[in-house]
């Protein structure tokens, strides 16, 4: 057996190697702070030289968003990366993806915020992420890594989710998964699907041309004016995100069987909240770690049913003012105690500063 | 309606077979109708229906994509070239274009149309100017003449309060990117022959890779300037034709 390719690498760059190595059509970026590695990474290897990949640098985020709008209407597997206030300009973008049900990939390596903010970690775009993060009901597939090599295993398993509903996707990482280095498994190089094969598979939606054949016409478009089969469209809409929460939903649970406390963490929060645990067995408290991989659909059972065991209480831990804490207290439903321990502005939290949050606004409370 | 038998010698000009056969939302008078027609006709006769996609613009034109037999993609608010680009650099065999308004283009999506330009991408863009935004309801765009009233300037442009018309097209003249720019008019017969030929020539230059070209049609909006449509011909022969002359701006021939 050929022995795994383990090279030492940042999660940005990682991005690049991954997006090539799926078979990625395209990637439309714009420079910022913390992720620009990823559209360096892609400038430097050339993939328009060896598997056909686009890579473009365009004028704003707002271009950015548009392009990949544009290449992803024709059926082509598309992306862009940014950081926060990318990601804001790209909002608008976002609506239209959804609404328009056209698969793509997305990357979120969050800094702090609010306005031009800080360029050190944050998870502080968990709303704006998975509560839309655009105008009108829609939501978008949110994963988040908490370690480079999932930095390189989400890229794969987004556009695959993507496809499979038509709905964008975004990987929501941070500062800190962005730019450390780890060591990490590349996934093997597939090849990028053939015009031919994608005018089958999407034949029935993407406007790549009529083609011979002269298909019926496809038009992508998020316009309907008459409010009955607007709404026709938001039920469809409503549908597939049921079918997401009932299907898709992911989450990686530790020492969660005989726990009394849980911590919920996602991406780097739960890489740092995992040595909370160890800590806090040391001392003989049962606590747990409950690491939500999908933000949406949100891993609403596993919770619901810690509570409905008897967990004493939940510490949702994030990068931010408390935003995760809410979809929490909603799974727990006043079942039990729900606090929130966060750092924000870039400040990360140490795994005993989370034990001592943990013990005041929980334990000892 | 029973069918009436054309004799083949008498048939002077016939629905473009693209164009389909629905009831369109423009107003009576306004040009929309006889540019997708020429659009039709041009794709039709360059054989591009199988390899050509459209992007349809938010304005009046949005609904272009009701009228012509091709694929379409609707762009957000003036983002019609970067959607455009993301097309066309994932396809680039295929015959991309926009169709956008004056408030579109001109004021919205400058920074993705200039860009675009400057990029050389390989799309056409047909720029309708009518001075005007129409489906909101008549309010000042950037082409707004001075003086003229609109649902935003009751009292007619005030450059002190409103800032001076501008002419994009001249504007990317001067980019290394743009091949092709051209101000044309459908007001009269000669003026279509015209605009069709520069239709044509915009959609040649984009199958061959000579970057981008722009086509400006400067246009009526009978509703929105509140004229009869042989009204509105007039006025805009008298005023917006003064500030917007027509011909080649530019046409690079290598």
């Amino acid at each position: 057996m050929k022995k795994d390719e383990v090279k030492l690498m940042k999660g940005n760059e990682v991005i690049a190697h991954a997006a090539i190595r799926y078979g990625c059509d395209a990637y439309f970026g714009y420079p910022i702070t913390p992720q620009s590695e990823v559209m360096e990474t892609l400038m430097e290897l050339k993939p328009w030289e060896s598997t056909g990949m686009v890579v473009l640098q365009a004028e704003s985020e707002v271009a950015s968003i548009n392009m990949v709008y544009g290449a992803a209407a024709t059926g082509k597997r598309v992306m862009t990366s940014s950081s926060s206030p990318g990601i804001s300009l790209m909002s608008e973008g976002l609506s239209y993806l959804a609404g328009a049900e056209l698969p793509c990939l997305i990357v979120n390596c969050q800094r702090g915020g609010p306005g031009l903010g800080t360029i050190q970690p944050s998870q502080g775009d968990y709303f704006q992420a998975c509560k839309g993060g655009g105008h009108g009901d829609f939501h978008l597939i949110v994963l988040a890594p908490s370690s480079v090599q999932e930095m390189n295993d989400f890229v794969a398993d987004a556009f695959d989710l993507a496809f499979k509903y038509r709905n964008p996707a975004m990987i929501l990482a941070d500062g800190a998964i962005g730019q450390m280095m780890e060591k990490v498994v590349l996934a093997p190089q597939r090849d990028r699907k053939t015009n031919e094969y994608i005018a089958e598979e999407c034949k029935d939606w993407a406007a790549c041309g009529r083609g011979e054949e002269r298909r019926p016409r496809n038009v992508v478009t998020s316009l309907e004016l008459q409010s009955e089969a607007m709404e026709v469209i938001n039920k469809r809409l409503q549908a597939k995100y049921k079918a997401l929460e009932e299907n898709e939903v992911r989450y990686e649970m530790i020492d969660c069987d005989d726990a009394d406390y849980v911590i919920v963490a996602f991406g780097s929060s739960a890489r740092i909240c995992s040595a909370t645990v160890e800590l806090a067995r040391a001392e003989g408290i049962k606590l747990g770690l409950l690491r939500p991989i999908t933000l949406y659909p949100f891993p609403k059972k596993p919770i619901e049913e810690l509570a409905e065991r008897g967990v004493k209480g939940f510490l949702s831990v994030e990068l931010n003012a408390g935003q995760m804490v809410e979809d929490v207290r909603l799974a727990v439903n006043g079942r039990t105690k729900v606090e929130h321990y966060g750092r924000q502005g870039g400040m990360m939290y140490s795994p005993g500063e989370v034990l001592e949050a943990l013990k005041e606004k929980i334990i000892n409370k | 309606m029973a069918e009436v038998e054309i004799k083949q010698e008498n048939l002077v000009h016939a629905r473009p077979k693209l164009l389909r056969d629905n009831l369109m939302h423009y107003c009576p008078g306004c040009s929309h109708g006889t540019i997708h027609n020429l659009i039709a006709e041009v794709v039709e006769e360059m054989g591009l229906d199988g390899d050509c996609i459209g992007i349809s613009p938010v304005g009046c034109g949005v609904f272009a994509y009701n009228y012509i037999e091709i694929d379409w993609v609707e762009a957000a608010h003036g983002r019609a070239c970067a959607v455009a680009t993301g097309i066309k650099r994932v396809h680039p065999e295929k015959m991309v274009f926009t169709y956008q308004g004056d408030g579109d283009l001109s004021a919205i999506g400058t920074c993705e149309t200039i860009h675009a330009a400057a990029r050389g991408e390989n799309i056409a863009v047909i720029y309708i100017n009518n001075a005007i935004y129409g489906m909101t309801g008549g309010q000042m765009a950037p082409t707004t003449l001075l003086g003229m009233k609109t649902a935003t300037t009751p009292y007619g442009r005030d450059p002190r309060l409103n800032g001076y018309p501008y002419k994009i097209s001249d504007m990317l003249c001067h980019l290394d990117g743009v091949c092709y720019v051209t101000r044309q008019s459908v007001h009269k017969p000669a003026n279509v022959r015209k605009c069709k030929a520069a239709i044509r020539k915009a959609f040649e230059n984009a199958m061959a890779g000579k970057g981008f070209s722009l086509v400006e049609v400067v246009s009526t909006c009978n509703s929105g300037w509140k004229l009869s449509p042989v009204a509105a011909n007039k006025w805009m022969e008298e005023n917006m034709l003064p500030f917007y002359q027509l011909g080649d701006l530019k046409d690079v021939k290598e």
